[in-house]
């Protein structure tokens, strides 16, 4: 079966399951995707009326995160009183795994929760795409078959599927949202642990210091700092990040490597257990840095160390909020 | 031979690592004033910070020396199950072996960053340990690559 039809039968499920759930009452409102205002994009969209459920979407360009929407219990999910709103959300597996990391970290009730599941078949790595277009206008973007085809005033592009699919996504195990039933309609699938391969990841640390040290330099060096990536995370939602701290100010405002190997390691630090692996960092980025290879790093020490996989149940504590006596010491000095 | 390079020549044969050591008040800061107390030597590379707890040590504190151009980091703590705070330590580890790795990832050679214990009783593994971290760091050079294009 093509992507094409995939994207039709998820289509049907979300918007069945989003007027199922708004016109029995279940929820208050759907958080979901829509189509964007120019081709090549999407956009999240907040729906309170079952009317309105021809807006939902889906297609490969819906990378955002939705339970980026959760966290900071925005305005327009609380009701006058200010108490949480009960609320639907359109959740391919990464979303449903922020989630559950959100409610493990206490940021969100999932008693008001309720998941609309379906079985994510990817997204596309926009910034592949837009790398090979260049400056030309896109005028339509239509899925046929496998392939994606980019069409402009007078030329069109074919561009594989298979090919331009999203790094974290070709590896993905948690398609479907991993969840029970009681807080999910549609389709999901409770996962204990899942086993990954990280020969990418093995291989790039076989490398000595200096060639990794040029590798991440080259991969970095682009950065802005625009801090699109930490936008778009689900999991950053701190109040005040440290890199807008200004008392006392410790994190430099040049772009310069210094400051840019700063803001991403300490990022990195941050995200070490609570990822998700949802690549929307990478998704957002304006200069197409490749985070998703940090990402994987991070999936991997995780995995390695504490045999812990994120967001895959909302009880098990991520291993930075937990201690063991136990924990394996190796890299401690010691006398000889 | 130029004079300037032999200049750079003798530069580098006199240079001394500058290490930043953090270490815990109730073990390690006392364990390194029981080695200068019962006068048992170890480098004078180190500068010594002194935090409430190795569980206070943000990774920020030890990757901002690293760009800041100091040439290696040393945290130290009590061992594991003897922290004043009761567990300070031991998420303090976990923090540690993630950012080992990933300064590692990230191309910064292993030796120049080095965690240890050392209780309040242990002058001399404190010394010895000093001492093994600096031959570490000395083997590695100058800490070079954070310096400022400008410079």
């Amino acid at each position: 079966m093509g992507i094409e039809e995939d994207n039709i039968e998820i289509i049907s499920s979300i918007r069945e399951n989003a007027k199922k759930l708004l016109s029995e009452d279940q929820v208050d409102l759907v958080i979901g995707y829509s189509e964007g205002t120019v081709p090549l994009s999407s956009t999240p969209v907040i729906i309170r009326k079952a009317e309105d459920v021809d807006k939902l979407t889906w297609n490969n360009l819906c990378y955002m995160n939705l339970a980026r929407y959760l966290a900071p219990l925005m305005p327009q999910l609380c009701d006058r009183e200010g108490n949480a709103l009960r609320i639907g959300i359109v959740a391919k597996g990464c979303v449903a795994r922020a989630i559950n990391l959100l409610a493990v970290e206490k940021q969100v009730d999932l008693k008001k929760i309720t998941m609309i599941g379906f079985n994510c078949n990817g997204i596309v790595n926009r910034s592949k795409i837009d790398l090979e277009i260049g400056e030309k206008e896109i005028l339509e973007v239509v899925v046929s078959g496998d392939d994606i085809i980019v069409k402009g005033r007078d030329w069109e592009k074919k561009f594989p599927y298979d090919q331009y699919i999203n790094e974290l996504c070709k590896v993905c195990k948690v398609k479907t949202p991993s969840t029970t039933e009681e807080n999910c309609i549609g389709e999901c699938k409770e996962l204990e642990s899942i086993h990954d391969e990280f020969s990418d990841i093995d291989d790039f640390e076989a490398k000595s210091a200096e060639e990794k040290w040029d590798y991440i330099k080259n991969i970095l060096e682009v950065c802005t700092l625009c801090y699109s990536c930490r936008q778009a995370c689900p999991a950053c939602y701190c109040n005040l990040c440290f890199v807008d701290q200004n008392k006392p100010i410790w994190f430099g405002k040049t772009t310069e490597y210094r400051d840019i190997f700063t803001f991403h390691l300490i990022r990195a630090t941050h995200l070490a257990g609570r990822c998700v692996a949802c690549g929307a960092c990478a998704s957002v980025c304006p200069v197409g840095i490749d985070l998703n290879f940090i990402t994987r790093k991070l999936e991997k020490i995780v995995k390695e160390r504490f045999d812990y996989t994120s967001g895959l149940d909302a009880e098990t504590l991520p291993p930075m909020m937990d201690f063991d006596m136990k924990d394996a010491q190796e890299f401690m000095l010691e006398e000889d | 031979m130029t004079e300037t390079v032999l200049e750079e020549k003798k530069v580098e044969k006199d240079w001394e690592p500058k290490i930043i050591a953090f270490l815990c008040n109730w073990c390690s800061y006392a364990g390194a004033d029981l080695a200068g107390v019962s006068r048992i030597q170890y480098p004078p590379n180190i500068r010594i910070v002194r935090v409430p707890c190795s569980g206070r040590v943000n990774p920020y504190f030890i990757i901002k020396s690293l760009v800041d151009g100091w040439d290696g980091v040393v945290v130290s703590g009590c061992h594991p199950g003897d922290c004043h705070y009761i567990s300070g330590n031991l998420v303090a580890r976990r923090r540690f072996a993630i950012l080992k790795e990933l300064l590692e990832f990230f191309g910064i050679e292993p030796g120049r960053v080095n965690f240890m214990w050392a209780s309040a009783a242990e002058g001399e593994r404190f010394a010895v340990l000093i001492r093994k971290a600096t031959k570490i760091v000395k083997e590695l050079g100058p800490n070079k690559k954070f310096q400022r294009e400008w410079c």
